[in-house]
């Protein structure tokens, strides 16, 4: 087994015209020898990782091989799970997250989360959207207003939801029930947003609209993306972590991952040999 | 080569749909067995107790006369008992199943006692009574009073409200919390604005099954004390009281005749607002339920 690499720093980036620029990206998650143990499961292995603004860092890997407890540690929702423990640091803007005195709520403020499957509030889609900033206290019903149509425009989902705000967003299609999760997710003006497998529960139509949202919100955003779609993590990310029984074998960028691995096992995982 | 011979199987086709009939009919036959006697005993106190049943009845007091005693003290003083039961049980029911629930470590001790509140919900009521005796009649001295029979029967029907609400609390789904966590709510928040909304219909509906339970419940107050004729109202917590239950109790042990149909009348009372309780229940459940 190799020990997961050092995710190297460059200094250029490889844009769509493949014009090679010299670009310095900023941090935003750091992640130094993290483990995991679910109880005696020993799930995460030294992760070391570094995720970088306006980008979308795919993470990869077949089932149970620790992508989607990456994630959750990132905004420490694997802390909902008790018999979890952590040891390491995750940086976040320089600050470590883990550390007892980093309050979750504060981080969740900052680091949004789309789930797996849509999941709104049985309320309408006004209140689903309002919901983050009404915890935040705000309660200026102009303030609010304009919160529910920037958030809901930033989603894209503006135009098909905007003359029935006060419906149910159960009464959404799957699709625009998750839409209205990343506007959600939005109204809390995170800085990273972290989606968990956000196509997996949708049509494909539906997953083409979210990929291109997500093309989109990486110009504002920093976004992180759990997927089984290894198709997907091709199209829309800038950089591909595979993640195998908890260990990072390799990140890099997209384009050498797929194109190029460097490891044996991320070669027979991109071409379909198991996973 | 098949296994299934089709001549063998249509020879016992018959015999196979025989069965499927009787054992319907057999189902059947077991429900209208309990609706009959409903049916009986819905008949026979009505038929009773409709004569008696006039609003004299309801506003006059209780009397030696069967023609003259009225359920008005009983009435009243079951409307002051819930008064002090529905607040007291549901609000330390419904905070006992979110500490439970939303709170409380998933240890060995947490396990223990959420395994005997179960448990105590199946303690006879007569047992609560004697509890009650002690501590709030005797220890604490409130007498034989709305206060003393109102935590009594509190005690009584905690168990049931706390199993509904934490039912109600566990049938809010996960992904519900995950959202509100994940947009940097507290554990207070997400409680106060997710979780309640959804579990409010199931804690209701709940509580008021439990509440009628505790309105038609006698033995408690037989073991409290609680006088059956009274001439006077409750006025306050502290004052004594009569409760419907008992009222009916007391007529129906009378060796006079008249006062067998004077009972039935107190049943049919009883039984109205039992029914009045349960669609309010119904129609909490079937208003506010939310699908996911």
């Amino acid at each position: 087994m190799v020990i997961a690499k050092e995710a190297p720093v460059k200094e250029t980036i490889v844009t769509r015209d493949n014009v090679i620029a010299p670009v310095q990206k900023n941090i935003v998650y750091e992640t130094r020898g993290l483990d995991l143990w679910y109880g005696e499961h020993h799930g995460l292995k030294n992760i070391n990782l570094d995720i970088y603004e306006n980008e979308v860092t795919a993470i990869i890997g077949p089932s149970g091989c620790g992508k989607s407890t990456y994630l959750k540690t990132l905004n420490r929702m694997v802390e909902l799970v008790p018999i979890v423990r952590t040891s390491g640091e995750i940086l976040y803007r320089e600050r470590n997250i883990l550390s007892k005195d980093y309050a979750v709520e504060e981080l969740r403020t900052h680091v949004g989360m789309v789930f797996q499957k849509p999941n709104p509030f049985p309320k309408s889609i006004y209140d689903n959207i309002a919901y983050g900033p009404r915890i935040h206290g705000i309660k200026n019903k102009k303030i609010l207003d304009e919160i529910v149509e920037k958030s809901l425009r930033g989603a894209a989902i503006w135009d098909e939801v905007k003359d029935r705000l006060n419906q149910n967003a159960y009464g959404l299609s799957g699709g625009q029930q998750q839409r209205i999760c990343i506007a959600r997710c939005l109204a809390i003006e995170p800085d990273v947003i972290l989606m968990d497998e956000p196509t997996s529960a949708l049509d494909p139509i539906s997953t083409l609209k979210v990929e291109e949202l997500v093309q989109e919100l990486k110009e504002k955003y920093s976004i992180v993306i759990v997927t089984h779609n290894m198709q997907q993590a091709a199209r829309i990310s800038n950089r591909t972590a595979f993640f195998l029984n908890g260990e990072v074998i390799e990140y890099d960028e997209t384009d050498n991952i797929f194109q190029n691995p460097s490891d044996q096992r991320t070669e027979d995982y991109i071409s379909g040999r198991f996973g | 080569m098949k296994y299934i011979d089709d001549t063998l199987v249509m020879k016992r086709m018959s015999k196979r749909l025989l069965y499927n009939k009787i054992w319907k009919f057999l189902f059947f036959l077991a429900t209208t067995f309990a609706l009959i006697t409903l049916a009986v005993l819905l008949y026979r106190i009505v038929t009773q107790g409709a004569g008696y049943l006039t609003a004299d009845f309801l506003t006059n007091f209780a009397s030696r006369f069967p023609a003259k005693a009225g359920i008005k003290a009983a009435l009243i003083g079951s409307l002051w008992l819930m008064a002090v039961v529905a607040p007291v049980s549901i609000i330390l029911g419904v905070g006992t199943a979110i500490y439970l629930e939303e709170y409380a470590k998933k240890n060995k001790l947490n396990d223990f006692i959420r395994m005997n509140i179960s448990n105590l919900a199946g303690v006879p009521s007569i047992v609560f009574g004697l509890l009650g005796l002690t501590i709030f009649v005797r220890t604490f001295g409130f007498g034989k009073s709305v206060l003393a029979a109102g935590l009594t029967m509190s005690l009584l029907i905690l168990p049931v409200i706390i199993v509904a609400a934490q039912e109600a609390i566990r049938a809010v789904p996960n992904e519900q919390r995950e959202a509100s966590y994940g947009m940097g709510a507290t554990k207070w928040q997400t409680i106060v604005r997710v979780v309640l909304p959804a579990a409010i219909p199931g804690i209701l509906t709940g509580s008021i099954l439990a509440l009628s339970r505790a309105i038609g419940e006698t033995a408690p107050l037989v073991v409290i004390g609680i006088p059956v004729i009274l001439q006077f109202l409750p006025t306050s917590v502290f004052s004594e009281f009569t409760a419907l239950p008992m009222q009916i109790y007391d007529w129906a042990k009378r060796p006079q005749e008249e006062f067998q149909y004077v009972a039935a009348a107190g049943i049919i009372v009883l039984m109205a607002v039992l029914i009045f309780m349960n669609s309010i229940a119904v129609f909490i459940r079937n208003k506010f339920q939310k699908r996911y």
